[in-house]
């Protein structure tokens, strides 16, 4: 090739195409600087963070609310020389605070670059309006509106949850929903409906101009995104409720769920010790106290503790029995103190023998159970007792032991209900048998549930026979809950059979002192109230104390279980418990005469008696 | 030899009307990504841009089968002149008449079809420089034919100036080239581009270290034409090298007396290379007397003529222009970014391309250029959005698209056996050069913001057919050639 202009030019040509390419090679590929986080360049991104949704009760009354406060910005490049001590006394910080802050901001100082970060969070608006007097001069320093949490009703605490800035892990596990300095709902109900509650963010976008200062909006706001407010939620909680059924497990360790049998709607929801709103309004700064507390006030027990059902359980054979053509009501069975099984007994406390069945629950016999169980297990018409059981594993499930119930809660505890699979692995195919399990007649042994399971088994005996999954959120305007929560839930036993049930709670909670009755302490004059109580073992110290209790027996209103860990007898505190939320639900206040038990069960403290892990 | 369409038809450079159609599509894709999430509507909608353009690109095509089968290309050589003093008109004209947008007169508006002249000025300036060169005893050396060529080059671009649209000149710099293919002396060519680098440089660096590459190219020069390469490499290079870092050496120094400002001020850099550039004169100029060494005198009066310039730049720069002026020139050479967001431009344009990475991020993926970030980013900026989704294999692609279509002109070009022919060829393939090195250049920080469209791609009705014209009637003209030289 002779080197002619005409080539000359061309080598021109393929030179300069080379010096382009080349360049976009340095930028495209080699240079990293123009990949990163462009928005941050030129334009300005200010989040406009939106209203979370407010969290109303069951009679409309704010649970959580919003408060304003005010976040502390600084863009560190604009600030100049300033009077520290007039800043620390008017935000009323440390001078320390002040110091180490800018000390970060000056090893940041790249990565922080133009952009503002914020210094101090959630400025309550006297101290930031005290500032705004003052801010001409701190040039550098301004304020953005953040809203935080408010609770009017101390009630809730657990299962409402907390707020708090998202962490890098939870930014992480939502890919693309959060930012740094996002807030969002880690526990409760503030995380179940996160979606719903948190509305979407806006922007505003400003230009920088050539100094780097911020002079106007881009285009007149057009490329603006506003902020949209979260949805309120209306729960199922009654606020008053709650709050007294709170008062009323104050130093005691177990939960307290009511729920209304025609609905599912959870009406308390409690697990003690809890957490006070207060903590909760600022929960960053009791982080470190709660969790390092041994109760594990985090730890939601309604929904997430495994405790055995104790012989609250015995409704549930008995029932089983039933259907199973095992047991008729008229079934009368023995008891000398307990069932004896070869060189073997299960124990009963002392009462008149025999008891059908009626009476079998109201004075809580264990050995009418292990009948009951036994029969269950050695009915002829299955083929062995791995069939019976597995048969009997499937009607318990069906109350909704066992698995999870399918509320609206974010962790919500299965809990376990043996089977013939479970005891093959411990004692080996064909080493157990009848007798082998027959704790399990009594609610003890292999079988672990939550209060959540037993005020659902409440409710399912409240109403005869059906149950509706319990659930915390109401429909509303703006959210709707799942259509599930509005089907009823059959159980596998007939509902003929539940009255005969029915009628022995009725009558362990209304025979009066000395009849034998178990539950005589929970009697409230006209508000017939039936329940059954329970005495489970616990590995650590005294038994604790169960109880599950509907009323009025005739459409009932309200079902409730308690559990009181190391409370000794149903009857002890679980009943009372019970009983006095029932009463303030349907009176709306406590009568006279159960005034001394109120003032016992409120005062009452078993602490002492509880060993944490 | 019959003249029949298939013979035309035949006759045309296909490969040049791939390109061509091929940029087009380039182009209404790239601008469909650049408004898709602003504008709804498919991409041939035509209430969107991409739509327009298609609906334009129609026209053009209308326009380049006229020009190709219709028109006898004869026309364009007897028809120059006037046509060439009806576009100096309008380009008067929109001085008065035309629309202001961002503070230039250079649109005219006829309801919603704007339409550019100074677009169009490039085909008739194209014209008559075929014409003119190509007259019978036409030579690049003589001075007048030099002047009236010039004359006929400038008088557009003083027009434009006027206009207030000072970067669009720059596309006519580009007719040097045809210049130089026709004759024009290689070393002014070299001159003229080094009298831009030495203007820029002192505006932007300073006029210390423009001074510093005039002598450093000048002793190169010297030392290649005499063969004395490794001379200069011993001497000149080092010399200049140490020279270059005077003016850091007497920064630092000046730290360590008590009145900074004044030292710096005393001991100004550029005195002491004044003084070694007149101790030195006289010895290369005795030296070269002694060898008779003619190319060491031009070389020498290079340096001296070049030295000038960069005074006379800043003395003009500094204290001749008006403060508008100068700042028109400061935005224009990127020294400050303008309130209006010249700098930002840039920024956001090459962070775009940059955040393309190699394989882009995918067609309508691009979030810089689609969510606004870069604005003209369907006009001007378009390549930030090949950039961004198509990434460095697409925007090479579109880049080598475009060399082999120059190639394939200038190749055709010389093919012809009509002088006309050639020197439009050249005309069309220096003006496609110019405006894809400013306008990608721009975008990707390595030339000014200037406002130019990338030919063929960028949306804009009149651009549009401006270019499809300007081509095709090459296109004709090669295709007419060809069938009468068969």
């Amino acid at each position: 090739m002779k080197l002619d202009r005409t080539n000359k030019l061309l080598i021109g040509l393929g030179i300069t195409a080379a010096i382009l390419i080349a360049r976009l090679f340095v930028i495209q590929i080699i240079d990293d600087r123009y990949k990163i986080d462009a928005s941050n360049n030129s334009m300005v991104y200010q989040t406009i963070y939106p209203v979370r949704g407010i969290i109303h009760d069951r009679n409309g009354k704010i649970l959580v609310g919003n408060k304003t406060t005010y976040d502390l910005l600084v863009t560190p490049r604009d600030v100049e020389a300033f009077d520290t001590a007039t800043f620390c006394s008017v935000l009323g910080i440390e001078r320390e605070f002040v110091k180490r802050k800018f000390e970060e901001y000056r090893k940041n100082r790249r990565k922080i670059g133009y952009r503002s970060v914020v210094m101090i969070k959630q400025l309550s608006p006297e101290t930031y309006m005290k500032f705004a007097e003052v801010a001409y001069m701190f040039p550098g320093f301004s304020g953005q509106v953040r809203n935080a949490r408010e609770y009017p009703f101390n009630a809730g605490g657990n299962l409402l949850g907390y707020v708090s800035e998202v962490d890098q892990s939870y930014i992480n596990r939502h890919q693309g929903e959060y930012k740094a300095g996002d807030y969002a709902g880690m526990t409760g109900i503030e995380a179940a409906r996160e979606k719903d509650l948190r509305g979407e963010k806006g922007y505003a976008v400003y230009l920088r101009n050539s100094h780097n200062r911020i002079m106007t909006r881009y285009r007149d706001g057009e490329m603006d995104k506003e902020a949209v407010p979260g949805n309120d939620i209306t729960t199922t909680i009654d606020a008053e409720l709650q709050h007294y059924g709170q008062l009323l497990m104050q130093n005691k360790v177990g939960s307290l769920v009511a729920i209304e049998p025609s609905t599912g709607e959870i009406l308390t929801l409690v697990s003690s010790p809890g957490i006070d709103v207060d903590i909760l309004a600022d929960f960053g700064n009791h982080y470190s106290e709660v969790v390092s507390n041994p109760y594990k006030p985090m730890f939601n027990r309604a929904v997430q503790a495994p405790y055995p059902p104790g012989s609250v359980f015995k409704l549930v054979n008995g029932l089983i029995g039933l259907q199973e053509g095992v047991l008729t009501p008229s079934t009368c069975y023995p008891c000398s103190m307990g069932y004896h099984f070869g060189k073997h007994k299960l124990g009963c406390h002392a009462h008149r023998s025999p008891l059908n069945l009626e009476e079998s629950i109201m004075m809580s016999c264990n050995a009418y159970y292990c009948y009951v169980l036994r029969n269950l297990l050695e009915n002829n018409s299955y083929s062995n007792i791995g069939e019976a059981l597995d048969a009997w594993n499937s009607y318990v499930k069906s109350f909704g032991f066992g698995r999870k119930l399918g509320s609206d809660f974010p962790a919500e505890l299965g809990g376990t209900i043996p089977d013939s699979k479970y005891y093959n692995k411990v004692y080996g195919k064909g080493g157990w048998k009848a007798t082998t399990i027959i704790s399990l007649s009594i609610g003890q042994g292999e079988i672990g549930c939550t209060p959540l399971h037993l005020a659902n088994l409440c409710a399912t005996i409240a109403n005869r026979g059906f149950y509706y999954i319990p659930h915390i959120v109401k429909d509303s305007e703006n959210v709707s809950i799942d259509g599930k929560y509005k089907e009823k839930q059959y159980t596998m036993v007939d509902t003929l059979h539940f009255p005969k049930v029915v009628q022995g709670m009725y009558r362990a909670v209304n025979s009066g002192y000395g009849s034998g009755g178990t539950a005589s302490v929970a009697e409230v004059k006209g508000l017939d109230i039936c329940g059954k109580t329970g005495t489970a073992q616990n590995p650590r110290g005294d038994d604790n104390s169960v109880f599950i209790c509907f009323a009025p027996k005739d459409n009932p209103r309200i079902a409730v279980a308690a559990y009181v860990e190391n409370g000794s007898f149903g009857a002890a505190w679980a009943a009372p418990i019970a009983s006095l939320l029932v009463e303030k639900y349907l009176n709306g206040e406590i009568g006279d005469s159960r005034k001394a038990l109120e003032n016992r069960v409120l005062d009452g403290n078993l602490m002492h008696k509880v060993k944490p892990n | 030899m019959r003249l029949t369409e298939k013979g035309l038809f035949r006759n045309i450079d296909w490969l040049l009307v791939m390109c061509y159609l091929v940029l087009a599509a380039i182009g209404i894709i790239n601008i469909y990504a650049s408004i898709h999430s602003t504008e709804s509507g498919s991409i041939l909608d035509y209430s969107g841009r991409s739509g327009k353009q298609f609906m334009w690109l129609m026209v053009s095509l209308a326009a380049a089968v006229m020009i190709v089968f219709v028109f006898n290309p004869r026309i364009y050589e007897s028809l120059s002149v006037p046509i060439y003093l009806a576009m100096i008109l309008l380009l008067v004209a929109v001085i008065f008449l035309g629309s202001e947008a961002k503070g230039s007169r250079s649109w005219f508006e006829f309801g919603h079809v704007k339409f550019q002249p100074a677009e169009v000025s490039k085909i008739s300036t194209s014209l008559l420089l075929a014409t003119v060169m190509s007259q019978f005893g036409f030579k690049m050396g003589k001075i007048k034919d030099f002047l009236t060529v010039a004359a006929i080059i400038v008088l557009p671009m003083l027009i434009i100036i006027l206009q207030n649209e000072t970067g669009s000149t720059l596309v006519y710099v580009g007719f040097a080239f045809v210049l130089y293919r026709e004759g024009l002396s290689g070393w002014l060519l070299f001159m003229i581009g080094m009298a831009i680098v030495l203007f820029i440089m002192t505006l932007t660096v300073s006029p210390y270290m423009a001074i510093i590459f005039l002598l450093a190219v000048t002793t190169f020069c010297d030392a290649v034409y005499s063969g004395k390469l490794k001379g200069w490499a011993a001497k000149y290079l080092p010399a200049l090298v140490v020279l270059g870092f005077v003016p850091t050496a007497i920064e630092h120094a000046a730290g360590l007396f008590e009145n900074p400002e004044d030292f710096m001020e005393a001991a100004d850099p550029i005195y002491i290379l004044a003084a070694v550039m007149l101790v030195s004169l006289p010895v290369v100029l005795f030296h070269a007397y002694r060898r008779g060494n003619t190319f060491t005198y031009f070389a020498a009066a290079a340096v001296i003529a070049g030295t000038l310039l960069v005074f006379s730049t800043e003395f003009i720069f500094n204290d001749v222009l008006q403060d508008h002026q100068r700042k028109r020139i400061e935005v224009l050479l990127g020294m400050k970014e303008d309130p209006s967001g010249v700098g930002y431009n840039v920024n956001q344009s090459m962070i775009a391309i940059g955040s393309g990475g190699l394989a882009g991020k995918g067609y309508l993926n691009g979030t810089q250029t689609t969510y606004g970030f870069v604005p003209e980013q369907s006009t001007d900026f378009i390549f930030c959005t090949v950039g961004e989704e198509w990434g460095f294999l697409g925007s090479t692609a579109v880049i080598l698209i475009y060399v082999f279509m120059i190639w394939r002109i200038v190749h055709n070009a010389e093919k012809s056996k009509e002088a006309f022919t050639r020197i439009y060829g050249y005309c069309v393939a220096s003006c496609i050069f110019m405006h894809l090195f400013i306008n990608i250049g721009m975008t990707i920080g390595i030339m000014p913001v200037i406002g130019i469209p990338l030919p063929f791609v960028s949306y804009g009705g009149s651009s549009l057919l401006a270019f499809t014209v300007l081509l095709f009637i090459f296109i004709a003209l090669d295709g007419n050639d060809k069938r009468y030289s068969n």
